[in-house]
């Protein structure tokens, strides 16, 4: 087994993970009809992924696991998800904020894998880029409508927007992991993703009227489990209550 | 007793209504598939796609706000007796019934 | 059913030598098996009445996505999470389709979200029940879904044309949730003892909230009868009620489950189940708000609503300032 192939995949799977459960939170709660069903969109999509990145990763790992104990049966140090996608939804400012933040990087980190030398990898990413895409039109044309739209609506987005800053540095955080597979042509440098992640995000929130911050400070500790947020204790009691409660049960 | 009824009122703060035409993938023309809220074209289309096509039921999205669209007059007295006439070209029935339905 | 307690406006059922002859014309179509559209000349009664049927349906769509959605969270495999994700965002766009026909009748969704959250209008006591464990998943999809499909596949033939469309759509959509339901409640069946005994007492408590869903017997009710005759009601509650448990007691002998009715035994003479009514009582209750959920429903429904106004609200502005742009630009 490669070590840091898992390790990449597992940052791969917990993003998708993390962010497809935060985004089901919202199911029958939505501001608007159209919204609730395009938000199950994005979830199911975020679900369909990380079967397909997880269900890898257990491959590789070659322990017998498989997706769903990855998923169900890992604890919060075990987890390789940005500190982004495991905050809470806040308002429905702040979960497309953090859509649109994270729709940037994935669209670009996956188009980037759809490359990969690794033939599983560059299949999976090149169904998931297709997603990613329209992920990012919509929260992009919805970040816009809200920052451009009332006054109300401008205060929330810009909240939204100093109030995530501080965590989209991590997406672009590089360890011996990345390079490694750099090397190999696996997976891009996540560094290199930045200039252009920079472009599109700074055009947009400039046409949502939005103002970017000055300070780059970035919280880490996600990708490399060193020191997730108290929030993703929380998230994992539901996601994995079933089974943990009944570990023999099948279902 | 109406013959027309009210025109939905157009409140403050609504979304207008659109209406869905969907192209299917065998290179037919666009179809009535149903109506939606947005608060403009752009987005009617973005949400046509989420909404009405999460089984890949189509390959073209039109959208046109409900209130451009101008139909002919409901049928007079002679075309009330003769039902099946106006109904086909205006509101043709779009989607089959799968068998499943019927014993589930 | 999802559209319970419909009171009619009629009083009693007009022959057809009684009515004008526009009313005349507009029966006999229906009688003919033909289809009123938006635009057709209709009864007063007509229109109101389906506004009410539709709107409560289009209302325990979106309120029923809520007692599902309460396990979206804590599915057990990604898969059944997202089976079940797919299937409460199905309930939003039935909700959404019913909503755009009742409009065509001369109403907007936004009004009938008013009336839904100021108690005007209903939906069905269905969803005014607990989910506890994740047998309820099973068991929802199973007899709440099963009961819904029993009256939803003949309103496919209902004679108002986009209500009819809906339906068929719906229909269309919705022949993989009660499949879904019964495929956790087997799971759960052939698992372990905690898992059947979650299955049992997801029966225990839904087996008579979900005969409820079909309403009191409407043997002498004058409402139905015009329903019937306008044909936005296509069968008694009765009839729907006596063939959903005949559909369902072997389904349960099946799943080796115990369906929570002593009385509960075969007619021969009659070639269906003999079993106890619901308690009533309960049901006049849980409308008239007392249900284990009503409040949390509700209130969940109207917090949505009122903390998503700045955002339909900004979406909108936005999008007036981009075709005031558009024209200052041509």
């Amino acid at each position: 087994m490669s070590a840091a192939l898992f390790e990449m995949l597992l940052r791969l799977g917990d993003n998708t993970l993390v962010l497809g459960h935060r985004v089901s939170e919202w199911c029958g709660k939505a501001p608007v009809l159209e919204e609730d069903i395009a938000l199950a969109n994005t979830a199911l999509d975020l679900i369909g992924q990380t079967q397909m990145w997880l269900g890898y990763a257990a491959e590789v790992e070659g322990k017998g696991r498989s997706a769903d104990d990855l998923a169900m049966r890992r604890d919060v140090w075990d987890f390789r998800n940005i500190l982004m996608l495991e905050r809470p939804n806040l308002d429905f400012g702040h979960t497309m904020m953090r859509q649109f933040l994270f729709d940037a990087f994935h669209r670009a980190q996956l188009a980037a894998l759809a490359q990969s030398s690794n033939p599983r990898v560059a299949e999976i990413a090149a169904k998931a880029v297709k997603e990613a895409t329209y992920h990012l039109d919509r929260s992009a044309e919805t970040v816009v409508a809200l920052g451009d739209g009332t006054e109300v609506s401008h205060a929330k987005m810009q909240t939204a927007l100093d109030l995530l800053w501080p965590y989209v540095g991590e997406m672009f955080e590089s360890d011996d992991v990345d390079a490694q597979m750099a090397a190999e042509g696996i997976a891009p440098d996540p560094d290199g993703l930045r200039a252009a992640w920079e472009a599109t995000v700074r055009d947009t929130l400039s046409e949502a009227t939005l103002t970017v911050p000055q300070d780059n400070f970035a919280h880490k500790g996600g990708r490399t489990g060193a020191r997730h947020t108290e929030h993703l204790g929380h998230m994992l009691t539901q996601m994995q209550w079933l089974q943990r409660a009944y570990p023999d049960a099948t279902w | 007793m109406n013959t027309t009824g009210p025109t939905p009122s157009k409140r403050t703060g609504e979304w207008p209504l659109f209406e869905v035409f969907i192209r299917g993938q065998h290179g037919l023309s666009h179809r009535h598939v149903g109506s939606l809220h947005a608060p403009d074209a752009e987005m009617a289309v973005k949400n046509a796609r989420d909404v009405y096509t999460r089984r890949n039921e189509g390959v073209s999205i039109w959208v046109v706000e409900a209130e451009a669209i101008h139909a002919s007059a409901p049928g007079d007295k002679e075309a009330l007796y003769d039902p099946s006439n106006d109904k086909v070209y205006r509101h043709p029935t779009f989607f089959d019934v799968p068998e499943e339905v019927g014993h589930m | 059913m999802y559209a319970q307690m419909i009171q009619s406006t009629g009083k009693g059922v007009k022959t057809l030598d009684e009515m004008e002859p526009e009313e005349r014309a507009f029966q006999e179509r229906i009688n003919a098996g033909g289809k009123i559209e938006p635009k057709d000349w209709m009864p007063d009664g007509y229109r109101k009445n389906l506004i009410r049927q539709i709107g409560q349906h289009a209302h325990s769509e979106i309120v029923g996505q809520l007692p599902e959605g309460n396990w979206i969270t804590r599915a057990p495999t990604l898969e059944r999470k997202a089976i079940l994700l797919a299937k409460v965002q199905d309930e939003a766009g039935h909700g959404l389709y019913l909503y755009c026909a009742a409009e065509t009748l001369g109403i907007t969704r936004d009004e009938m979200f008013e009336a839904l959250h100021e108690g005007r209008m209903k939906y069905s006591s269905i969803f005014n029940y607990p989910t506890l464990t994740w047998a309820d998943m099973g068991a929802v999809g199973w007899l709440v879904d099963g009961a819904a499909i029993m009256n939803q596949v003949p309103l496919q033939r209902t004679s108002y044309g986009p209500y009819a469309r809906a339906m068929v759509r719906i229909c269309k959509e919705e022949s993989f949730h009660q499949r879904q339901g019964f495929d956790i409640m087997m799971k759960m069946c052939n698992g372990t003892d905690a898992q059947k005994k979650m299955a049992q007492d997801a029966l225990n408590r839904m087996w008579f909230p979900s005969l409820m869903m079909f309403g009191p017997s409407d043997k002498e009710s004058v409402h139905s009868e015009q329903s019937m005759a306008w044909k936005i009601k296509m069968n008694t509650n009765d009839e729907l009620r006596q063939k959903f448990v005949d559909q369902t007691v072997p389904q349960a002998q099946y799943l080796g489950l115990t369906i929570p009715d002593e009385t509960l035994a075969w007619n021969e003479e009659k070639g269906g189940y003999d079993f106890a009514e619901p308690d009533w009582n309960e049901f006049f209750d849980v409308l008239k708000g007392n249900g284990p959920c009503n409040q949390e429903r509700l209130q969940t429904r109207k917090d949505a609503w009122e903390e998503g106004a700045w955002v339909r609200e900004g979406m909108l502005a936005h999008a007036a300032k981009k075709r005031s742009m558009k024209v200052a630009a041509e």
